[in-house]
């Protein structure tokens, strides 16, 4: 009888503590960024926590549409930093971001890429028509920022149609750049900064020309419904200001937005 | 409708039915094995068939992908002779299908045919009977229900599968996107609309499935 309270006291007290393991850390910035800044903003974590001790950088990384959804639904971000306007300003329309604090970060472009081995001896964006070309991946162009511009440069190119049977989706630009690394598809369209990233197993066919797709601008604000705005409008100008972040940005492939003065 | 949203039923429902067909034929004959024989691997055979019903589906697709991906064990060869991979087609689709669905195909069979009582199989046996005659006209009709009960549950997952597809057959619209990718998709990108109608219309076709499932059975017992 002692043995069995002592078990289901153990038990509960065990349980008990599982429940309350993961208090809310007060000084927490929840930042909801864009897949393809993955790399860059884990970088500029410890820079950012360095200068600012009393703060700890969560992030949570996916397609900006995706991200974009889950702060409408009311996640618990802090700061928004989108690989697209338009997920920027369908927050801003309903007031789910300060605009006050929306400033553009950082400026992209896109490349076409192949396998390393490329099995369909691609050497332009118009052999995406060639029959040895069987499937192009882009992203989702309804959620993921580079799917449409991929879309776009795509149709500047007046390819969209006829290569429309070849497209596969991914669900973010690093799936569809992993879906050409592994060899699943026979070329894919990312972006510059995205395939820098595993040169080993793919390789750069051809640069999207600028004037093919919207201009690729990176915009970041606090989300209007954050505990912390004051620290988090402290990150959005750390990664706009910072000297150090931006010679990072630029280490990665980014381009930097000349401030028109 | 929008068509787009009737391939997606007609898709869901071919994977489905396709995945079905071949988790009966080989769910029944592993089950099989697996209740009336002893032989070396057996607890092998049985913890391999089992492990997708308790590995999540992304471990299974994982695992597909490492098999049968263009640079996969098997993939790689079919892919050097027929320059034709399963990744990203629809036949994807019906092997991820196939894959979480034949556990439940077998678990349930295997159950089904050890109630099945050994003396009449052995006095089946005594009249001259071989085993395959014996098989289809003694354990099969005494397992009947289970047999049915198996099939159903794995159309029913069969339907509903999404994780090891999406990562097989990926999201390609008008060709792998089935019901759980097309749903999964329209609330990644707001499309609400679509999902609304799509969700009503797969919580529709899965209740109606599993009442005809229901009464067919008790029918036919």
């Amino acid at each position: 009888m002692i043995k069995k309270t002592n078990k289901l006291r153990t038990w509960s007290i065990l349980l008990a503590a599982l429940l309350y393991s993961n208090p809310l850390n007060a000084e927490e910035l929840l930042i909801s960024a864009a897949m393809s800044l993955k790399n860059i903003f884990e970088e500029i974590a410890p820079l950012y926590e360095q200068q600012v001790p009393d703060v700890t950088l969560r992030y949570n990384f996916g397609s900006s549409g995706t991200l974009e959804k889950q702060i409408e639904a009311g996640a618990p971000a802090d700061v928004f930093a989108s690989a697209s306007q338009r997920f920027m300003d369908m927050l801003e329309e309903r007031d789910d971001i300060l605009a006050s604090s929306r400033r553009d970060f950082a400026q992209n472009c896109m490349v076409l890429v192949v396998p390393a081995d490329n099995p369909a001896k691609l050497a332009a964006f118009s052999n995406l028509k060639n029959k040895s070309c069987r499937n192009v991946a882009i992203g989702n162009p309804g959620s993921v920022p580079a799917g449409r511009y991929a879309a776009e440069v795509l149709q500047h190119m007046s390819l969209y149609k006829s290569i429309q049977k070849k497209l596969v989706y991914g669900e973010h630009v690093r799936q569809v750049l992993d879906y050409v690394a592994r060899g699943e598809v026979d070329a894919g369209i990312v972006y510059g900064t995205d395939a820098r990233i595993r040169s080993k197993e793919i390789r750069v066919i051809s640069d999207a020309p600028p004037e093919s797709h919207t201009r690729i601008y990176y915009p970041a604000a606090v989300v209007s419904s954050s505990r912390f705005k004051k620290k988090a409008a402290h990150f959005v100008k750390f990664i706009c200001e910072n000297s150090q972040v931006q010679k990072r940005l630029q280490a990665h492939g980014f381009n930097l937005i000349q401030t028109v003065p | 409708m929008d068509s787009s949203v009737l391939f997606s039923i007609c898709l869901s429902i071919k994977v489905a039915a396709i995945a079905t067909f071949f988790v009966i034929l080989v769910g029944i004959g592993i089950a099989y094995l697996l209740a009336m024989k002893n032989f070396k691997g057996k607890v092998l055979l049985d913890i391999v068939c089992t492990l997708p019903l308790v590995l999540p589906p992304s471990v299974t697709g994982y695992y597909l992908i490492m098999l049968f991906g263009r640079n996969g064990l098997l993939g790689k060869q079919v892919y050097a002779w027929t320059g034709w991979s399963i990744m990203f087609s629809w036949q994807a689709a019906v092997l991820a299908s196939f894959v979480v669905a034949l556990p439940l195909m077998i678990r349930t069979t295997r159950a089904a045919l050890e109630t099945v009582d050994r003396e009449l199989i052995k006095v089946s046996y005594t009249l001259g009977r071989s085993e395959i005659e014996t098989f289809f006209r003694i354990c099969l009709p005494l397992a009947k229900r289970g047999i049915y009960a198996g099939a159903v549950l794995s159309f029913a997952r069969a339907m509903g599968e999404f994780g090891a597809t999406i990562m097989v057959a990926g999201n390609i619209p008008g060709r792998t996107d089935t019901m759980p990718i097309a749903i999964y998709s329209c609330a990644g990108s707001g499309d609400w609309q679509k999902a609304h109608i799509m969700v009503a219309l797969f919580t529709i076709i899965s209740a109606l499935f599993l009442l005809m499932a229901n009464r067919f059975s008790r029918a036919s017992v």
